[in-house]
């Protein structure tokens, strides 16, 4: 599925250089007060791949993944959404926020159509939309629970389950599965390139996990600490045929990680 | 309330303390406590007196239209405040001042100026109610999570749905809070304007029987008023008991 540099994807015999999903120009964010969050961040995210973005702590990565939301506008530089400069959020974009964003006067089940209802969709319509993600994100079962009543995993799907059901092309997704355990992290990570297989989504995902970014990407940026920029773009590469655990003892996804590493610890040990 | 480790139910404690004071009211130390019988056997007679219907008519009246007024104005004012932070900051010091002083004191001024009547009274209640709840809708909006509005227009919300579905909720315990501090506040103001003013209403009577020693009806006329207080702040408190199950999770 996923190759080298070298090999450029079955879409380029179509056109020379494919257009991106999301291209990312030259974005500088100085927030109110003075704090620079970026400097001149530039990458792009290729249509149907899997972009993590990893980086030291509070370095910029919500703040990019928001600018590209439209969720916020970046003091200088800009972001093209198939090919279109944004303005604001818009229906081909969907949020997944770190701190997960639920009414907590919702359901489980108005929470993950809420995002339709804010578009606009019936209720019958969107219920049964949002139904069909919550047996998605295994969640059957809870639907009439809140979310005060669910663990923060379960709390995290709902989130995902809600970006899910609006079936925009892209995700944006902050640290997704930051506030569960290591066992479950996993069953997350093979849940989410599971459905990413089937449902054919471009994907920007920040993590704090160089395993995690390793493991689910094609693409990863590796931005430096704050006010960032990119370091460095790598493409792991990994075949993911075979079991996880064999994918995680196999000598590239191990070399990937090191190198990461490496390119990270310059800007740890500072 | 808890005896000897046991707890009691409100109905029995209440029962106790009616005991206790018919038990001080018939030793008749104090004559200003009738027995709690004797108040008994007066709100029956007070209650369907047509002196206390006409009373009770213009009290509800001026607290209604009063309290109507101070809900809208208080909560349009607090979501304002909340929302554009330079009317808030404009307004804060004023409301703050308004909300934490005595009232009472501009009741006779209100009275030079707009007469012993209605209006007085709505004006009193209004004042007396308004500030609390536009201090307590304030800090419900400026409490909402910016994340839960971010969500909102990262679903591509405008201001009108962002406020109706989402700012509303969220603010609604502080919102509750502050309507039923309103409610009690703005009760009170309707009985002492009408004190004040001593020839209309409720405080016609209390004057009434007052000066003519009927204490029996004097007290008789409280429980009602206590009662309509109890009854008026448990209905606010029934949906704010509705909606705490997410107040503290928000
Ligand atoms: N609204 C804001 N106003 C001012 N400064 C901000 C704001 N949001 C973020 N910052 C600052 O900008 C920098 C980048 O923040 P950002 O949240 O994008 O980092 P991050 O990489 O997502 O961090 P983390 O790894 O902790 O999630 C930080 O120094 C942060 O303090
Ligand atoms: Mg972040």
């Amino acid at each position: 599925m996923n190759h080298p540099h070298t090999d450029t994807g079955p879409r380029s015999t179509a056109e020379l250089a494919p257009e991106p999903a999301v291209r990312v120009q030259d974005l500088t964010k100085e927030y109110p007060g003075g704090i620079q969050a970026l400097d001149k961040v530039t990458f792009d995210m290729p249509k149907g791949e899997l972009t993590s973005i990893i980086g030291p702590s509070g370095c910029g990565k919500t703040t990019t993944l928001k600018i590209i939301a439209g969720l916020i506008e970046p003091s200088a530089g800009e972001v093209m959404v198939y090919g279109k400069a944004v303005r604001g959020p818009g229906p081909e974009r969907a949020f997944v926020f770190q701190e997960f964003a639920l009414l907590p006067w919702a359901t489980v089940l108005r929470n993950v159509a809420f995002g339709l209802e804010l578009r606009g969709v019936g209720k019958k319509e969107r219920e049964d939309m949002a139904r069909e993600y919550i047996v998605k994100m295994n969640l059957a079962g809870f639907e009439d629970a809140y979310p005060h009543q669910l663990s923060g995993g379960m709390r995290q799907r709902v989130g995902l389950a809600r970006a899910m059901a609006v079936d925009a092309d892209i995700l944006l997704m902050d640290e997704p599965f930051a506030s569960v355990d290591e066992q479950i992290r996993r069953k997350f990570q093979e849940d989410l390139l599971h459905l990413l297989s089937v449902e054919k989504k471009s994907v920007v995902f920040v993590t704090h996990s160089i395993e995690e970014a390793v493991y689910v990407s094609d693409q990863i940026v590796i931005l430096t600490r704050g006010p960032a920029h990119v370091s460095k773009v790598v493409r792991p590469g990994i075949d993911r045929s075979g079991d996880s655990q064999e994918i995680r003892r196999s000598p590239g996804y191990l070399d990937s990680v090191e190198n990461i590493w490496d390119e990270l610890r310059e800007y740890l040990e500072e | 309330m808890t005896l000897l480790g046991r707890r009691i139910p409100m109905a029995f404690s209440l029962a106790i303390w009616c005991l206790v004071w018919e038990v001080i009211g018939r030793m008749e130390v104090i004559s200003l406590i009738p027995p709690f019988t004797e108040v008994l056997r007066a709100l029956f007679v007070v209650t369907p007196s047509q002196d206390f219907k006409t009373a009770a008519t213009i009290t509800f009246q001026a607290f209604a239209i009063g309290m109507g007024l101070g809900l809208v104005v208080g909560i349009v004012m607090g979501i304002l405040m909340g929302r554009i932070r330079a009317f808030g900051e404009l307004m804060g010091m004023w409301v703050n001042i308004f909300e934490s002083s005595p009232l009472t004191a501009i009741v006779p001024a209100l009275m030079a100026i707009l007469g012993f009547g209605l209006p007085t009274m709505i004006v009193t209640v209004f004042l007396f109610s308004v500030w609390v709840i536009a201090l307590d809708t304030q800090v419900g909006v400026e409490r909402v999570n910016p994340s839960l509005i971010e969500m909102g227009r990262s679903f591509g919300a405008n201001n009108r749905i962002l406020f109706t579905r989402i700012v509303f909720f969220a603010a609604l315990p502080e919102l509750l809070a502050g309507i039923r501090l309103g409610l009690i506040r703005g009760l009170k103001g309707v009985i002492i304007g009408q004190l004040l003013i001593a020839v209309v209403g409720v405080g016609y009577l209390f004057e009434l029987y007052s000066r003519n020693f009927l204490m029996p009806e004097f007290w008789a006329l409280l429980i009602v008023i206590f009662g309509f207080a109890f009854i008026a702040s448990e209905i606010v408190g029934y949906f704010e008991r509705k909606v705490s199950f997410y107040a503290k999770s928000r």
